[in-house]
Parts: C-alpha cells; sequence; structure tokens
C-alpha cells in the first residue's frame, strides 16, 4: 500500500512518499525513499511493481542526464521530462513486458519559472494537476486537497496541511504507512523538508 | 597503392595504410595538450580561427564525457562529434548499469575500442581522430590522462600532444612537466607548450581545468589572457638578464684588453662567450 502525494502552490511543489516498504507480512524497510532527483529541478516518485519501480527511474535519470551531457548541460525542464517520461511509458505499454509503474512528477520549470505537478500512470495518462496522488491515498486526500489548496497557498501552509493529511491517513487505513519523507521543489532546487514517523493518535 | 583501398586488408609490408592516412588526418587538426598536475588535469587546445561572420558558440573542442571526465581531439570534427556521443552514452549505461561513474581508464579504453571495431569492418573507414582524455577515479584524487589513436592503441601518459605541431610541443612538455605541478604552474606550462606553435595570443587558446569534485572549469579569454602575459613577461625579463649578462661580459673583455696582454683577451672573451650560451 505505497502512497505518493503531491501538492503545487507558488514557485514550489511538495512531494510526500510513506517511508515503510513492505512485501507480504513483512516490513522490508522502514525508511524507503521511493523517489529520484532527474536534475537540480526535477523529482519523481514512484510506486507500483517492485523492480520495475526503480528500474524504470535510473532508467529515466539516466537520460536526463544524458541530455544535458549531449546538450551543452541544459537542464531539461519540467514539461518536457513528463513527455519524456510518459512517451516512454505509453512505448512500454505495447510490449512483451509493460512497466507498472505509477508516478508524481515535481518541478520547478526554469523555461517559464513555474512550478508544475504530473501525474503519470503505467499506461501512459498524463495531467497536469495542482495536487495529486497515487494509490489508495487519493481516496481520502483529494477531497481535503479541493477544500484547503489554493493555487496561492504558501508552502509552509501546505505542509501543515499535508501533515494533516497524513495523520488522516494513519487514522483512517487499514495498515500503517510508517511515516513520510516530504520534499520541496523550487527555484533552488531539491530539498527534504520533513520527515514524520510515528504518527501518534489523539484517541 | 591498390592495397590502400579496402581497409581490413594488410599491405604486403603488414602495415594499415587506411589506418596510417587516419594519422595523418590527425596531424592536420589544431593542436590538443593534456597535463596531469598533482591534484588537477588541464586540457589545452588550439582555437581555429574563426571566420569574420562566424559565432564563437558553435566551436567546441574540449567535451565533456560526464561530471568527471572530459575529451579533447585533434582531427576531423564531425567524426569527432560521433565518438564523444558514443562515449556519453556509455559513461550513462555504465552508471545505470553499475551505479558507479566510469573509471578513466574505462572509458579511454571504451572509446579506444569503439575506433578499433572501425579498423576492422568492410565498408567503412577509421575514424579521423585522436583524443586525450583525463579525469579522476571516482573515490581517488590522482589525476589521470589518457590517449587514443585511430588505430585503437589507448595509452596512459603523464602530458602529451595530439594534432598539428604535436612533436614540438611534446619535446617541449618532455623538457619542461615535472610531477606534483599546482594548479597555476600546470595551466602555465599548458600555455607555454601551446605558445610554441599556436601564431597569436590568448584570443587562440582554450584552457579547461579539471579538479576532483569540482565542476570542469573553462578559463575566461581575460584569465588566459593573463598567462598568456605573464608568459610573456617572464621571457622578456629572461631576455633582459642575457642582455646585461653579455653586455657585462663584453665590458669586461674590453678592459682586459686594455689592461693586459693578448692571451688574456682571449681568455675573457672565450670565458664570456661560454657564459653566453650557459645561459639558454
Amino acid at each position: 500500500m505505497e502512497v505518493l502525494i503531491g501538492v503545487r502552490g507558488p514557485g514550489y511543489v511538495l512531494l510526500a512518499s510513506n517511508l515503510n516498504q513492505v512485501r507480504g507480512i513483512t516490513i522490508m524497510k522502514p525508511d524507503d525513499d521511493k523517489s529520484r532527483v532527474l536534475n537540480k529541478h526535477n523529482l519523481m516518485l514512484y510506486s507500483g511493481e517492485p523492480g520495475d519501480t526503480v528500474q524504470f527511474a535510473e532508467y529515466v535519470t539516466a537520460n536526463v542526464a544524458l541530455y544535458s551531457r549531449r546538450n551543452e548541460e541544459l537542464e531539461l525542464h519540467t514539461e518536457a521530462v513528463s513527455s519524456f517520461v510518459r512517451r516512454e511509458l505509453a512505448d512500454s505499454l505495447r510490449s512483451r513486458h509493460p512497466y507498472q509503474v505509477n508516478l508524481l512528477i515535481g518541478g520547478y520549470d526554469i523555461t517559464d519559472d513555474t512550478a508544475k505537478l504530473y501525474w503519470i500512470d503505467y499506461l501512459g495518462t498524463k495531467a497536469e494537476v495542482p495536487y495529486a496522488a497515487q494509490g489508495y491515498a487519493s481516496y481520502y486526500l483529494l477531497s481535503m486537497f479541493d477544500r484547503h489548496m489554493t493555487p496561492e497557498t504558501p508552502m509552509e501552509e501546505a505542509l501543515a496541511l499535508l501533515k494533516k493529511g497524513y495523520e488522516e491517513l494513519e487514522r483512517r487505513m487499514p495498515l500503517s504507512l510508517g511515516g513520510f519523507v516530504t520534499k520541496c521543489v523550487d527555484k533552488d532546487g531539491v530539498r527534504v523538508v520533513d520527515v514524520t514517523r510515528g504518527i501518534q493518535l489523539v484517541a | 597503392m591498390s592495397y590502400d583501398r579496402a581497409l581490413s586488408v594488410f599491405s604486403p609490408d603488414g602495415r594499415l595504410l587506411q589506418v596510417e592516412y587516419g594519422n595523418e588526418a590527425v596531424k592536420r587538426g589544431t593542436t590538443a595538450v593534456g597535463i596531469r598536475g598533482g591534484d588537477v588535469c588541464i586540457l589545452a587546445c588550439e582555437r581555429k580561427t574563426l571566420l569574420k561572420l562566424q559565432d564563437n558558440r558553435a566551436t567546441q573542442k574540449i567535451c565533456h564525457l560526464d561530471d568527471h571526465v572530459s575529451l579533447a581531439f585533434a582531427g576531423l570534427n564531425a567524426d569527432a562529434r560521433v565518438l564523444v556521443d558514443k562515449a556519453r552514452v556509455e559513461a550513462q549505461s555504465h552508471r545505470l548499469t553499475v551505479e558507479d561513474p566510469v573509471t578513466i581508464e574505462y572509458i579511454s579504453r571504451h572509446v579506444a575500442g569503439i575506433q578499433q571495431k572501425y579498423t576492422q569492418s568492410g565498408g567503412v573507414r577509421p575514424f579521423g581522430i585522436a583524443t586525450l582524455i583525463c579525469g579522476f577515479d571516482p573515490a581517488d584524487s590522482t589525476p589521470r590522462l589518457y590517449m587514443t589513436e585511430p588505430a585503437g592503441i589507448y595509452s596512459a601518459w603523464r602530458a602529451n600532444a595530439i594534432g598539428k605541431s604535436s612533436k614540438t610541443v611534446r619535446e617541449y612538455l618532455e623538457r619542461h612537466w615535472t610531477q606534483d605541478l599546482s594548479r597555476d604552474d600546470a595551466i602555465k606550462l599548458a600555455v607555454q607548450a601551446l605558445l610554441e606553435v599556436v601564431q597569436t595570443g590568448a584570443k587562440n587558446i582554450e584552457v579547461c581545468v579539471l579538479a576532483k569534485n569540482k565542476r570542469q572549469e573553462t578559463l575566461k579569454d581575460e584569465e588566459v589572457e593573463l598567462v598568456v602575459k605573464q608568459i610573456a613577461d617572464e621571457k622578456e625579463a629572461e631576455a633582459q638578464r642575457k642582455r646585461d649578462r653579455q653586455q657585462a661580459a663584453q665590458a669586461q673583455s674590453t678592459s682586459g684588453l686594455s689592461a693586459s696582454s693578448g692571451t688574456a683577451q682571449a681568455g675573457t672573451s672565450a670565458e664570456a662567450s661560454t657564459r653566453g650560451t650557459g645561459s639558454d
């Protein structure tokens, strides 16, 4: 039950993923980072079929780096990254073994100085959205974001809203998610802004 | 003579003529120099003179293969573009498969391997370029420098030159390279070596400095100009010292002439002349 969450505000994108990695009835890892930094201003969160996820994410990372190398260190901007990724997944769909990977790509697009958040699934569906989630979390969180997120919400408020969201998920989902790591992407790049473990619920 | 038409055929005396002609193409290319310092690598090359309307940006002879490796070439520019691209792909591919950046030896071996393949195939010609590949291996602060040639040979060097008049430049390096050069001394040596064969000054020299865990740094024109000026000043100072010495020697010999006999004069002037040649 992997959870990916993203919210976009003026000049920033907050991306969060849960920390537990579970196989069957065992928690394999309590500090799993389900993300890859693609370049200075772009971060990709992944979930889905184990193995496919990391394989695909690292493949994308290598190709984004190659693009920069080939083009005089030009950083591939967020919209282009999302288009490339979507195309790869769409091609993979009609291959012998499609990648079963669902993604959230958040970035600060340097060509037009805006933050962008993309929801992409394994079929190659892409949507640019103000907030999104992959997995069951969307059932709980989208209505919350509908109510409280606006295009002007500042980063600190959005982070507080996300934390309320984590609490909600911990309260209502049958399996503990093990906490969340939240990262922020803005004009200065990618950085971790929060690590929440062991959310305590007031009875 | 007919043995140089098809590549994958030896000549009667055991040579691959197409490969040797490839070397000739390299010798026509603008000079490039690579130097290993104590903890830096320097790549410097002669910038081709631009035509009046040509925009500077497109001319790049020092290419970055990855964060920690750079390549300078001499020879056919278009061939270099293809080879550099293959090397860049391999650098990323290596990172993807073994989660480690390439070592300088690995990528040089790879580039040389590609060049060799094109000496043993039908219907293709060898790449008309030689390369100087330098950088640092992951988790190692020793600078590395390799050269590859159209034949597909690769070798490690402390300092080397390729392209036009490379022999002259290499001999200069042989005379003046020392172990553990500092960053500034290595840059100065690179520029000095190039100035042996490059016509005019800083505008025609491009210098790139590689240091461990730092981005590759291409020196700005003003910085190169400073080094060129420093070299020119030192040369002038040395020439002035030489002139002073010769004047002093002459003055001594003329005073000796007035005071002593013919043999004494011959002795002092011989002394002056040996001193003069010794200062070279």
